[in-house]
Parts: structure tokens; sequence; C-alpha cells
């Protein structure tokens, strides 16, 4: 096999996250490609057993792996909700492992089932091979001298049906047990049966030879590459790490301002963690004040950056706008998530497009950019950091809970491999005549911040004149300054990459062009290699790359496809009214379907 | 970190001027606290490019334009997150906030109450004229119960607050309070304020000559004042009149003692201490004489008050501020850990 897709799903309480990725990263050691995807409620703890409460962990894993996968090859359920809650998230030809411990009666009336067996009432397909096995008695077996308490012990049948998912994919446990003595280094009272339930749960499948067959991954690239170091990382934590390896590329503190708000906290989790590299962070009162301490930073010379999700974002409009009026350097991260308003706080949405370009008083124009993978999330990280000290503007980065909470293996840079990024400080021979309104011959304007001597100014939310830098009311001054800020975002298009567009055969001739943005780019790649076409997937935004009209002029069939009913088709309809674009939109909260993008297409043809 | 600074003695209120035409309405009076600024500037002795001061919107948010240091007249009622921001990133710095009634206590209210929460080494000039200046008058928070405006032409049917209640209520280590035509108090206080560590509330009584004109009067009388207020120092006895022969003390005959008038020379009269941790005297001090209704006001301006108007230090208390202790954290991780660079945290990871 190329590649398989596992999912994990159990109560929110039972572990699934940590079992889900240490089976990631132990498949990534081994040189797999792997993309992850994790699904919990909004509930932190919904009542056991309820459907409600069902949480999960896809991995994608193998060769050629673009997305986490549409549907599981092979589901292990903890209990009778969670089989019936993704009954439709498995193939026709998929292995079930489920705990049939879970199935008495109380269980199956909490999961609400009519029958007393759950196969035979979720209909599953004959050709799915269901493998029952009592996790739970096993796990109590497994560790009945081991000391700890009942409560524990069935607690750690996660790692029961971890050593029963290694066996079946043939993968040494070494490295799960060197995991596990990490993650429980403070409680080594932990390790021991944590080691001996994941060993028990490998030879379980082992000695009983279960009546299904051991899957084997043919090995992939990854593990032959030169000396690039190599890990797995969730999008928030590269997003983060981003940040840091601009701000010492600057050469400036880095700030962050930042209110808790799902999906983005784990931006402030990670940077407050970061002491050791100087991070500051502040948990601000709310996300107004996350926005305006990271501004007053950017003011006082450093890199200032904020995080937040969408509604998040609503709240910092006006600082934004105050960013883009005394145009300071800031980075504004949105994790997108469902909306409107409270919305789907813990699922993934592509709908505050049109909010960043243009959800501001005034001529508002803000840099906008996006991240597509987990992993890129450093790229575009370190990059919004850039355009905003060497622009003078705020930049947001798009990213969303699939990129935030979902992890991709990244290719480690070393700092002298990242690009150079150099601040718009003011030049020494300006200290004489300086005011804030002095720009380059790209029409940035010059940074100077308190600390500077003979550089005082007083920056302002007012229009200023064009000339003096003061405050003016002047209405050929204000058309002026309108234009001017425009333009100053605009020329950003100068030092972006040329869009480039993708083709599975490498050849880019074809006649259909998928168009994306940000963290679609794997589906729509996945999707374009079964239809045989193009994908012309943008990361910047606002400006748009400069040969944008040119490669799209090429096809003769544009499909934007996106999670959203349509955000960015109408922004290039107003960029490129001369282009037909259609539409492939959905808006569930959920990744693109892989197969539903090709069926949809496949009819369109 | 104020032991590293240079202090320059030899600045004058001069070089703390901006070199733009004031555009406060004559007779405002913001002119007084500009000046008393510029002079507790020059005092203070901190040179212009290593202040700066942060305003919201309004007509006291104007200040940063009439100053010479580093300015940022930004958003209203953000001036508080926006001068956290530039302090904390910047501890070197001496960063003032101005704000008027309205930014402070109503769009930045919750901005004001968590600076004085963390303690934040800022130093924040809240011009009280109670009412809305710029929007051209309306009631503000602090606006007297039935105060009559464009906005209110029945009179308001709300409570004011009262700053240095608030103030307290948000565990704020000091309070100073001052009047815009008693400009030696006023250079005190804002000079009290900068030497204090932490987030310093002087709150600036100004007249409002165009939409509120008088609402400070009773005090604002020179013939009046010294009867009508008390100044008071940390050290001294609480001793006010214009022959300075009337004290405060406490009645201790009531289930809670209260404060009194006495003759000066009365052994009961207080001694102010303004760095007492418990806040209960300070809070009875500047609650004297703050009538929250029109009906209250009126009958005080016209029958005067039993007690004083506190103005000057009435609270001063040490304690950590927020700056120090974010920048002694890092200090104390990197003692443990080293400055980590990139380069090397990224050895920390699980690589292969």
């Amino acid at each position: 096999m190329q590649s398989v897709v596992v999912r994990f799903v159990g109560d929110s309480g039972d572990g699934m996250q940590l079992t889900g990725n240490l089976f990631s990263s132990l498949s990534a050691i081994l040189g797999d490609e792997i993309s992850t995807f994790p699904d919990f409620p909004a509930e932190i703890r919904a009542p056991q057993g309820t459907l409600g409460g069902v949480s999960g962990f896809q991995v994608h894993l193998g060769k050629g792996v673009y997305t986490p996968g549409d549907k599981a090859d092979v589901l292990v359920a903890m209990n009778a909700a969670a089989l019936k809650v993704n009954v439709n998230h498995i193939n026709k030809h998929s292995i079930v492992i489920c705990d049939t411990d879970s199935f008495t009666d109380k269980d199956l009336e909490k999961a609400q089932y009519t029958t007393d067996n759950p196969f035979t009432e979720l209909q599953l397909p004959e050709s799915v091979q269901i493998v029952p096995v009592p996790l739970t008695t096993l796990t109590k077996e497994s560790l009945h001298d081991s000391g700890l308490d009942l409560k524990a012990i069935v607690r750690s049948k996660n790692m029961f049906a971890l050593g029963l998912v290694c066996w079946l994919f043939d993968r040494p446990i070494d490295h799960a047990i060197s995991f596990l003595e990490d993650k429980f280094k403070k409680k080594p009272a932990l390790i021991a049966p944590n080691v001996k339930v994941l060993s028990d749960g490998y030879n379980y499948g082992q000695n009983l030879a279960l009546s299904v067959n051991q899957i084997r991954l043919e090995p992939s690239a990854v593990s032959t590459r030169s000396s690039v170091r190599h890990t797995s990382i969730a999008g928030n934590k590269a997003t983060a790490w981003g940040l840091i390896a601009a701000a010492e590329k600057a050469g400036k503190q880095l700030f962050l301002g930042s209110y808790p708000i799902t999906p983005a906290t784990d931006i402030l989790h990670e940077l407050s963690a970061r002491k050791d590299c100087g991070v500051i962070t502040v948990q601000a009162e709310d996300e107004i004040a996350g926005i305006c301490t990271a501004l007053g930073a950017s003011f006082a010379g450093d890199l200032g950056v904020t995080s937040t999700s969408g509604p998040g974002l609503s709240l910092k409009s006006e600082a934004i706008g105050l960013a883009v009026m005394a145009e300071l350097p800031l980075v504004v991260i949105d994790v997108q998530r469902g909306g409107p308003s409270t919305g789907l706080p813990t699922k993934t949405e592509q709908t505050d497009l049109l909010q960043a370009l243009y959800g501001r008083n005034g001529e508002c124009p803000a840099a906008v950019i996006a991240a597509s993978t987990p992993a890129n999330c450093f790229h575009y990280a370190y990059m919004a950091a850039k355009i905003a000290l060497e622009n003078m503007t705020p930049v947001i980065l798009l990213s969303d809970t699939y990129l935030a909470n979902g992890t991709s293996v990244w290719n480690i840079p070393e700092m002298q491999d990242l690009p150079r990024i150099r601040p718009q400080s003011v030049p020494d021979k300006l200290s004489a005549t300086f005011n804030p309104a002095m720009r380059d011959e790209r029409g940035v304007r010059y940074w100077a911040y308190p600390g500077m001597e003979g550089y005082c100014h007083r920056n302002i939310g007012l229009e200023r004149d064009a000339e003096k830098g003061t405050i003016s009311t002047d209405p050929l001054n204000h058309e002026q300054m309108v234009r001017t800020r425009a333009a100053k975002v605009a020329q950003i298009a100068d030092s972006i990459p040329l869009l480039q567009a993708w083709s599975p055969d490498k050849k880019t001739n074809n006649d259909l062009a998928l168009i994306g943005w940000g963290s679609t780019e794997g589906h729509l790649k996945a999707a374009a290699t079964e239809l045989g076409c193009d994908v012309v997937h943008f990361n910047y935004i606002n400006p748009l790359p400069r040969n944008t009209q040119e490669v799209l002029g090429r096809y003769k069939r544009l499909v934007v496809c996106e999670l959203n009913s349509g955000q960015f088709a109408a922004y290039l309809r107003t960029q490129m009214p001369q282009l037909k674009f259609k539409q492939f939109n959905r808006i569930e909260g959920q990744p693109f379907q892989v197969e539903e993008i090709v069926k949809e297409l496949k009819i369109d043809d | 970190m104020i032991d590293e600074l240079i202090i320059d003695e030899t600045m004058t209120a001069q070089d703390f001027k901006s070199d733009q035409y004031v555009r406060f309405c004559p007779g405002c009076g913001d002119h007084a606290i500009a000046a008393a600024l510029q002079k507790a500037m020059a005092e203070i002795g901190i040179p212009p490019h290593m202040t700066a001061v942060i305003s919201g919107i309004g007509c006291s948010s104007r200040m940063p334009h009439y100053l010479s240091p580093y300015g940022f007249n930004t958003i209203h009622g953000r001036g508080a997150a926006i001068a956290t921001g530039v302090k904390t990133s910047h501890p070197e710095l001496t960063v003032w906030q101005m704000t008027g009634d309205g930014d402070c206590l109503a769009i930045g209210g919750n901005h004001f109450i968590h600076s004085l929460r963390r303690n934040i080494d800022i130093n924040i000039c809240l011009f009280n004229n109670r009412i809305y200046g710029l929007t051209k008058g309306q009631y503000s928070p602090t606006s007297p119960k039935g105060f009559v405006s464009k906005s209110s032409p029945f009179g308001t049917v709300e409570r004011p607050f009262i700053p240095a209640e608030l103030c307290f209520g948000a565990r704020g280590t000091f309070f100073a309070r001052t009047l815009d035509v008693d400009m030696p108090t006023t250079v005190r206080c804002l000079v009290e304020a900068q030497r204090h560590k932490g987030a310093s509330l002087v709150e600036c009584l100004v007249n409002c000559v165009i939409f509120n004109n008088g609402t400070h009067s009773y005090i604002a009388d020179r013939e009046e004042r010294a009867e009508r207020t008390i100044v008071l120092e940390h050290g001294q006895p609480m001793v006010f009149g214009k022959n300075k022969d009337k004290g405060l003390a406490l009645d201790y005959n009531t289930v809670i003692p209260h404060l009194i008038v006495v003759s000066s020379a009365d052994p009961r009269v207080l001694v102010h201490d303004a760095t007492t941790s418990d806040p209960t005297l300070h809070r009875m001090l500047a609650l004297m004489g703050q009538p929250d209704t029109i009906e209250a006001k009126t009958d005080m301006e016209q029958n005067g008050s039993e007690l004083p108007i506190a103005l000057g230090v009435i609270r001063s208390v040490s304690a950590d501020t927020y700056d120090a202790a974010v920048h002694r954290q890092i200090e104390e991780v990197q003692a443990k850990t080293g400055k980590r660079s990139f380069d090397s945290l990224t050895r920390t990871l699980e690589t292969w």
C-alpha cells in the first residue's frame, strides 16, 4: 500500500489526541509522510459515552500524502458512541477495531442505539472487517498488579489500542516507549504501567494473530533524504516558531499581546513558554488590549504580534486601522474557525478572508497572507513578520483550525538559511529633519522609536500631513494619503514570489485549474492528481503575485475551491473582471473531502 | 529601572514643549495641565527621547502634540493598553498616559482597571471635566446623577463613578488629585506620580469652559479654596484653612469611624500616611466632598461641605510592577537555560 488513513476515536477524555499523536510521530520517524487532523468537540468533557463527547484524531501516512485523508482505512473506536459517530468516516474495506466492553446496555442507551448489536444496527458493509476487542478487560488484566487504581488502569486502555495498532502496521514499539518515557518524565511511576500495557497490546495482536493481516506500507522517500532534520509540527507551534525566527533574524524583540481564544491559544501558550528565547507575552484583558499592547510594542521598536480567531479579529478591527494609519509594523494572526459570531469554535473554515481584506472603517489596506500546511505556518509567519518590518504595515496572517491543530513534517531550517529581514529603520542622516511622514523610494515611511535621540515625533490615528507628518484635515492631502497608503501595500508585490501553477504530471498544460488559498492546498493537489488537472494555489492574497492574471489566463476553466461561500472568488473577480471563475464551496466546518471535489468536477466535465 | 536613567538636571519646561500651536479652547483647564506637565517633566529630568506620551481620543488626548517627547495619539479608550505595550516591552522608557473621563472611564474602562490591577509603571493623567467636550457636550461617567446635557435633556438617570473609588477597587497603588488652577499642587502630584513605581493615577480636575463651565468652581474659587480643600502631604498633619487652623480627625463614636473637622491644635489631628497598604483611610479622604447627584452638588455649592475636598497625593504604596516582573521572569528562566537562539531551540526537538 502507498498510504493509509487511521482514525482514533473515543470519549474526549479517552486520550485519543495523545494516542494519535504518538502513532503519527513514530510513523514519521520511520520515514512516512504524515498529515494529521484532530477533530474534537467544543465541550472539554461532555458526558462520558455520549455522542456529543466523541473526539477523534485522524492521521494519513505513507507516500504522496497531501491531506489527513477523507475516510479511514483503519478505525479505532474506544466505545459504542464513537463507533456510531464515525461510521460515515470509514472506507468500504476498512478495518474497525472496537472496544466491545463498552457495549453494555447502559453504554448502548447513552449512545442512542435501539438494539443490542451496534455492528448490525449501523449496517456496516460486509466488506468492512470488524475486530471486536475487549480492550477494557484486557487492560485491566494487563495492569491488575500495577498498583494503579481502577480509574487510572481503565484510562490506560488507549495505550493498549496503540500497541495493537503498532502491531497492525508492523511498527516496532521502541519509539513509542521512548516517547512515553519523555512524556511521563515528571511522573516516573506511570512509565512502567504505560509501557506494559502498550507492549501487551502489541503482543495481543501478535499472539492471537487476529483475523486481520498486518498492513505493510511501502517505505517512503522522506527517510532517505539528506542531512536536513525533520520533525512533525502542528500549525500553531510552527507559527510561534516562525515569529521567533523572524525576530531573531531582524534583531528585534518579539512581543505578543493576546487573549485566549480557540483555536489560536496554542500560539500564546508556546510563546509564553519561550522566555528562554526572550519572548515577551502579555495575556491581555481582552482582544482589543491584545492588539493594542502589541501595537504599543511596535511603536516602541519591537516586532509586535497579536494572535486571535475570527471573533477576536472583529474586535481588533479599529486597532488594525490605527496600525495602518500610524504605519507601524504589526503581525495579526487569525486562526480561522467556523463563524459567524461564536459559530463553531473548534471547527475549520475559511470565512474570515473578506474580513481580513476589508473589515475596517475607511480605506484601510493591510497585507494579507495565508499558510497552507501545518509546517509552512512557520514560513508564512516568518514572511508576515518580514513584510511588516520591511514595509511598516500590519500584516494579517490567515491560518485555520485545520492547520493549527493538524501536523505535518517540517524540514527544520537553520537561521543562516532564512531570508534576510531589514527593518525599515530611519537612516542616521535624517536625524536633523526627521518627521513621521518621511518615506523611501518605495513609499515606505521610516521607523524611529522612543529611546532614539533626535527623532522625537508624534504619531497619530488622525490623518497626517503628507509632508510634515502633523495632523491635517486638508481634503487634497487626505486623498493623497489614502493613495499613498494603498500604493505602499501594493508595492509589496515586488518582493513576494511569483505564482506557480502546480501540475500532478509537472506539465501545466491542462485546461482546468483548481484555484485555492490557505489550508486547502493539500486537498486540491490530491484532487488534481485524480482529475489530471492543475492547481493554482495562493499564499499571498493582498497584494496578489504580479503574474496572477497571466497564470490564470492560461486556463479554459477556473474553479475556485474554498471553505466558504465564495469569498476568494469574489475577490478575484474584482481584481480580474475579465476572467470567469466557477466555484466549489463547502461550509460544514470540516476540511474538504478530496472525493467530493473529484466527483463534482468529473460530472462537470 | 529609574536608577539606570540619565537624569538631566539642566532641563527646563521649554525643553518639553513641542513646536505645535496649542489648540485647547481659550480658558480650558487643559492649558494649565500642559504647562504643569512641562514643568514636572523638566523637574524629573528624564530627557524627551526616553519618554513616551500615549493618549486615546478626546480633548485631553491631544496633549501629546504639545509635548516634545515621543507621542502617540491613538484610538478612543485604548491609551492604557498601548501604554502597557510600550512600558512592558521597554521598561527603560518613562511612559505617560493622557486620558479623559470618557476615554478612561467609559470606553477605556476595562484597560484602565487592568492597568491599575497589574500595577504597570505608567503615569495616568485623568483629565476630569465631567463632560464630553470633543463631541460637543454629552454627559460622562463622572457627571452627577441628574446632570442635564445634550444627550440627557431631562437629566441623567445613572450614577457616576468616583475615580478614586474605582482606583482603590482595582487595587491601585497610587492616587493623587489636583486642580487645573493649582499649579504647584499639580506639578508636585505629577512629579510624585513619575517617582512612584507602578500605575500612578492623577485625577486632574479641569474646567471645560465651553460645555461645563464652573463644574469645579466650588474649589477653584481662589478666595475660598483654602477653606474648601485640604492639600495632603505624606508625613504632615492634615491641616487646612487660610490660617491653617483646621484639621482632620477620626471620630470613633460611631460603629464605623468617620472623618471630622477639628481645630488644628486638637491632638487628634491625623498625620497623613500615603503608604499604608490598607486603603480604608485613603478612601475616606478621597471621598470627601464628592457629591454624586446634581442636588447634592448644588447643595454643596450653596451651603458648603462639612469636609474639605482632598488634593495632593492621597495614596502611594509600593508594590511589584508588572513590567519589572515580566522582565525578571525572563531573566530567571534564562539564568537556567541560557538565552536560546532559534537554532538551539530546534535542537530541543525530537527529530529524524
